[in-house]
């Protein structure tokens, strides 16, 4: 009996070595362990033992069992090995076929710098103040020291929408400056973005509308060197903290001292080229200290208080930004120009 | 502003190279444009004697010269012009020579002749018969020179072209810069040198003025100051070389002695003058009034204009001789037989002026100095000077006496100089005898703290307008930057941060952004078929709009958006999705019109009703909006009037989605293409304030698909409203999930499909609860709108 357990045991492991399949290990598992298997079969046998053999083959005949057992498990366990990496093999992509598309909208580029000049603002503890763009003359004129006899105020540089020049188009976002003195008391700190008109034909550099940003602080001791400073950050932030400023005077009715900032060519970085007509600056800010009839204009005491403002051109921050050459594009809204951005 | 460097060192002396006078008087606020160099247009170019010159041999027309140019050797050229003769001074253009406009000339051989070189005619040297009047015009006619040269002498000199022309962008508060002296006084304080301005000095030849001529202001609220001087025994001749080459340079065109004279005082002071014929003034007299109703005059342009009682003239006893500061009359003009001249030398008030010249459509070189604003002390010297240059160029002989009418005498402006408040307002530490020193420089008069400020400065009325005086020959880039300490408390409003979300809640539905204009035109609205009596036609109306397509602040966004989506179907893109969050001008209110914010979406390519109302729908979900429903409408002329929704919260109408009606796609040449106008305001409104956290459910839901058969013209929105109300309190969820017509139902008649969410929050629900609701609903669906369970 024990040469016919041994026997079984090698035939058991032979036949598990060539099985290649789980239902050829089942019927294994069924002919050898099964209560109709060969173990049993042996297992009955027993009765013809005697007392001293019956533990011995018992014990034989259950370590076979155990080992048989254990052999099918290791088998199982290397079919399925086999299957999941049969499986994986299969089903295996060409990845470099493209993923599937999602399709996001983009912001027009001069939103993406109006937000990010808004973001820079916002925390310099700035607030965002809105207007009317069908203005009053007295915001966007009188009340910014604009004398009657500015150009700004020709028929050929002002859209009117009354015959006695009392509401137009507003030029500038500056009398929503006004509007926000007149409303709040200081310390103020706003910014003004928004679309301005005047009387241009359409070129590669002129827009009949176009957007400003226009800002405005007030408090006691504000200087012009604060101006500086605070302009200074700005560009910084727009064009990196190496880029270089060019304060030069100027004037405009509303502010005194007046100022226009360039800041280094951001092309060629001050040496010279086309875009910055080879100065190697390029004009980017207007700005001054308030004027303080403006102030007192506004309700303000320019006794107590001072301040500056600035504008900036979006159209312009926007293509110098992205290198685009023709003001145009940015109102043409054609999805082969906005999708690069 | 263009200007002679040469003039201006008449008056201070700075020998900055071009590139540093550049950035310097750029720095202390005149701003130069661009220098341009005028000997660096001609090169090798030089004076010649001709020594000798013969027939070229087998031409009938070409003569070969031997020419002394100041070296060991003549040189030979060839030329085909007929005027040369021995001895004669001409320009030669030397092998490798520039000529202006970029010409090279480099020797070579002219029928087998060598010719090392170009004789010049004016037109090659760019000068004319207005520079050099004894010169030969014409391409064939070599400049035979009447100067004082020598062979060899470099032409730049000569002609002229050794000057720097300097373009200035004046800014509109400095009338006193557009003149050289107003340049030169800048100049000098910004180089720290000397300035000179000598007073004009005139001989006089006897006589008297006042018995040949009266000048009367009748206005003098718009005649400030009338200031005249007469010459008899006119000659009118050419002016002086140098004369002529000043004016060139500034841009002016020389025409004869009198006129280049007037002018070169409007350019040298600033003051622009006149010159009347004495003999066509009738009565002797000059009369400063405003135009009678219907009176006309011909201007030296030759042409008849319409005057109107605002306007004002200079007149004699009879007749009007010209528009004031604007341009003088044909019937008083100075021509070759005048035999005495009125110089006029006037303040007009800037305001009238500027309305007349505006009015007449004629802005001259005078009226757009009047306009700003001219100093009222500078008729009598800029008079003066016309008078030292007529006798210097002996153009005539100036009779005694002056006329200087004017009404108010001027009262100089006086400030206080507080250097403490000066330095606050700039956050400088500036010295006040900096201050002083500068102001001094400039003209003021500084006197124990009193500044006086000078008549040519009438922008300055303010302290701060001395700071910034001061502040820009202090440096501004010497202002050490500092930064406001302040409060912080910025950020965005609701609104704002609401826009953010809508604006990027579009781009992620796949949507990008435009801008359009603001303004459209009546064929916009045509277009969109706004039907004619459509009270949004009714806009702002800009009166001088630059065409007719651009003259009204639009009340509907919808064209601006077909607009952006015919040009993308122009570029053949297949696909687009827009979004702008456009602006509508709202009629006038009060005064100025409302303005909204409106949220337009545009669409076409693989796009239907329901993506864009789906977009819609996730827009308005995600923003928070309250009771949101749909409702068909079939009013709106520019939307498909079986494919269009009105978009409502509760009660209140945000707007509109749906498919763009044919034909309005049709105006725009695009196919089948989807659009929606949101209020933005509105929506906000209907939004729900704060997010409220809701427990999660205890219990477990049950669902219940129905479908249901009914007439083709119930709602989905009938069903969907009819099954919540008879649900019960456990119906949490209705969701169509299909419509059906077709073979499998009756005809006439459509399926539809709901799935049903029911829960409770105190138990887990039963098959009998559901089965309960699910009864009542069936039976309301019945008797409501004969819907059957299918």
């Amino acid at each position: 009996m024990k040469e016919n357990l041994e026997q079984l045991r090698a035939m058991a492991l032979d036949a598990l070595n060539h099985a290649h399949s789980s239902a050829e290990l089942e019927s294994l598992r069924v002919k050898f362990l099964g209560k109709k298997g060969e173990i049993t079969a042996i297992l009955r046998q027993m009765g013809s033992l005697s007392e001293t053999e019956r533990p011995i083959i018992g014990q034989l005949a259950n370590e076979v069992r155990a080992v048989i057992e254990e052999a099918i498990a290791d088998k199982v366990r290397q079919l399925e090995a086999n299957n999941l990496s049969e499986r994986l093999i299969s089903e295996a992509l060409d990845v470099t076929i493209p993923g599937k598309e999602f399709l996001i909208g983009r912001r027009h580029p001069m939103t993406i710098v109006l937000d990010e000049a808004k973001d820079i603002f916002i925390g310099m503890g700035f607030n965002i103040a809105e207007g009317p763009e069908v203005e009053l003359s007295l915001y966007d004129f009188d009340k910014l020291n604009i004398p009657t006899t500015h150009p700004a105020r020709e028929w050929t540089d002002t859209f009117y929408i009354e015959a006695d020049e009392s509401v137009h188009l507003r030029c500038q976002t500056s009398p929503v400056q006004v509007r926000v003195m007149e409303n709040q008391k200081p310390p103020i700190r706003v910014i003004s973005p928004g679309r301005v008109y005047r009387k241009d034909e359409v070129d590669a550099s002129h827009s009949p509308m176009f957007h400003q940003i226009e800002g405005l602080v007030i408090d006691k001791g504000v200087t012009m060197a604060d101006l500086k400073g605070t302009l200074n950050l700005l560009v910084h932030k727009l064009y990196g903290d190496k880029t270089k400023t060019r304060f030069r005077p100027h004037h405009f009715p509303f502010t005194e001292p007046s100022c226009e900032v360039d800041v280094q060519c951001v092309v060629c970085g001050g040496s010279g080229c086309r875009t910055c007509k080879q100065s190697g600056w390029l004009e980017l800010l207007g700005a001054g200290v308030v004027h303080p009839k403006v102030l007192a204009g506004c309700g303000i005491d320019p006794e107590v208080y001072s301040g500056f403002a600035f504008g900036i051109g979006l159209e312009r921050m926007t293509m110098l930004r992205y290198g685009i050459d023709d003001m145009r594009l940015l109102f043409e809204n054609d999805l082969r120009f906005l999708s690069q951005f | 502003m263009f200007i002679s460097r040469k003039w201006l060192s008449d008056f201070t002396n700075i020998t900055a190279s071009s590139q540093e006078y550049e950035d310097a008087m750029t720095m202390s606020g005149s701003k130069v444009e661009a220098t341009v160099e005028l000997s660096e247009e001609i090169q090798k170019v030089v004076v010649g004697r001709v020594l000798e010159i013969e027939r070229v041999p087998d031409s009938d027309h070409l003569w070969v010269c031997r020419i002394d140019v100041g070296q060991d050797e003549p040189v030979q050229i060839v030329t085909g012009a007929q005027n040369v003769r021995e001895n004669d001074m001409v320009p030669v253009a030397l092998h490798k020579s520039t000529l202006p406009g970029g010409t090279k000339i480099t020797k070579g051989k002219i029928r087998g002749v060598k010719s090392e070189g170009m004789l010049c005619s004016t037109i090659e040297l760019n000068v004319d018969k207005s520079d050099f009047p004894y010169a030969t015009t014409g391409e064939e006619g070599i400049f035979i020179l009447q100067e004082e040269c020598n062979p060899g002498d470099d032409i730049r000199p000569i002609i002229g072209a050794d000057d720097s022309i300097v373009e200035f962008e004046i800014t509109s508060n400095r009338p006193d810069c557009l003149s050289v002296i107003g340049l030169a006084r800048e100049s000098a304080v910004t180089f720290g040198t000397e300035l000179n301005i000598p007073e004009p000095v005139v001989k006089g030849s006897g006589g008297d003025i006042n018995e040949l001529l009266s000048i009367e202001i009748k206005d003098p609220e718009l005649c400030l100051r009338y200031t005249g001087r007469m010459i008899k025994n006119i000659k009118i001749e050419p002016s002086p070389k140098w004369m002529r080459q000043r004016l060139r340079a500034a841009g002016v065109r020389p025409i004869n002695n009198i006129v280049d004279i007037t002018n070169y005082v409007m350019l040298e002071y600033g003051q622009p003058m006149h010159a009347f014929d004495y003999a066509c003034l009738d009565g002797g007299k000059i009369i400063v009034r405003t135009a009678t109703k219907g009176e006309t005059m011909n201007t030296l342009d030759g042409v008849t204009r319409a005057l109107t009682t605002d306007m004002l003239l200079i007149a004699d006893a009879k007749k009007p001789v010209g528009i004031a500061g604007v341009m003088g009359g044909e019937n008083s003009e100075v021509t070759e037989d005048t035999q005495y001249v009125v110089f006029e030398s006037a303040n007009f008030k800037g305001v009238s002026i500027r309305k007349t010249a505006g009015a007449l459509g004629m802005r001259t070189d005078a009226s757009s100095k009047f306009e700003k604003g001219l100093d009222v002390e500078n008729t009598l010297p800029a008079v003066q000077r016309a008078c030292q240059l007529v006798e210097l160029l002996g153009a005539g002989i100036v009779i005694d006496g002056i006329i200087d009418i004017r009404e108010t005498p001027f009262k100089p402006t006086k400030l206080n100089l507080d250097a403490q408040k000066i330095n606050k307002l700039l956050g400088t530490s500036i010295d006040e005898s900096f201050m002083v020193q500068t102001l001094t420089k400039l003209g003021f008069d500084v006197v124990d703290g009193v500044v006086t400020v000078p008549s040519w400065r009438r922008d300055i009325e303010h302290f701060s307008d001395l700071a910034e005086e001061i502040a820009r020959f202090y440096g501004y880039d010497v202002i050490e930057p500092t930064l406001h300490e302040g409060s912080a408390d910025g950020g965005f409003t609701p609104k704002q941060i609401a826009e953010r979300n809508v604006t990027s809640l579009c781009r992620a539905l796949s949507y990008s952004e435009i801008c359009t204009y603001s303004f459209v035109g009546q064929s916009d609205y045509d277009s969109i078929e706004l039907p004619k009596d459509s009270p949004l036609r009714k806009g702002v109306t800009i009166l001088n709009p630059l065409g007719e397509d651009t003259s009204i602040m639009r009340t509907t966004s919808l064209p601006s958006m077909m607009g952006a989506l015919m040009r993308n179907w122009g570029h053949r893109n297949q696909v687009a999705r827009l979004y702008e969050m456009a602006t509508v001008y709202m009629g006038i209110g009060e005064k100025l019109p409302e303005e909204r914010p409106i949220l337009t979406l545009g669409a076409y390519g693989h796009c239907d009703f329901f993506e864009i109302k789906g977009a819609c729908e996730t827009i308005l979900r995600e923003m928070r909006v309250k009771e949101v429903r749909f409702a068909a409408e079939q009013n709106d002329p520019s939307y498909h009037p079986g494919r269009s929704a009105a978009v409502f919260s509760g009660e209140t109408k945000l707007g509109i989605v749906g498919q763009v009606h044919p034909t309005v796609a049709k105006h725009f040449g695009v196919g089948e293409a989807y659009a929606a106008q949101i209020d933005l305001l509105k929506l906000l409104d209907c939004a729900a304030q704060e997010r409220v956290y809701v427990p999660l459910p205890r219990f477990p839901a049950i669902t219940r698909d129905i479908a249901v058969v009914c007439g083709m013209d119930v709602t989905a929105a009938d069903l969907t409203n009819g099954i919540f109300k008879s649900g019960g309190k456990l119906l949490r969820d209705v969701k169509l999930f299909d419509v059906y017509t077709g073979d499998r139902v009756q005809a006439g008649k459509k399926s539809m499909a709901f799935s049903l969410t029911l829960r409770s929050d105190e138990q887990t629900l039963t098959d009998e609860h559901a089965d309960e609701a699910l009864k009542n609903i069936l039976l309301a669906l019945e008797t409501q709108f004969g819907a059957v369970i299918r």
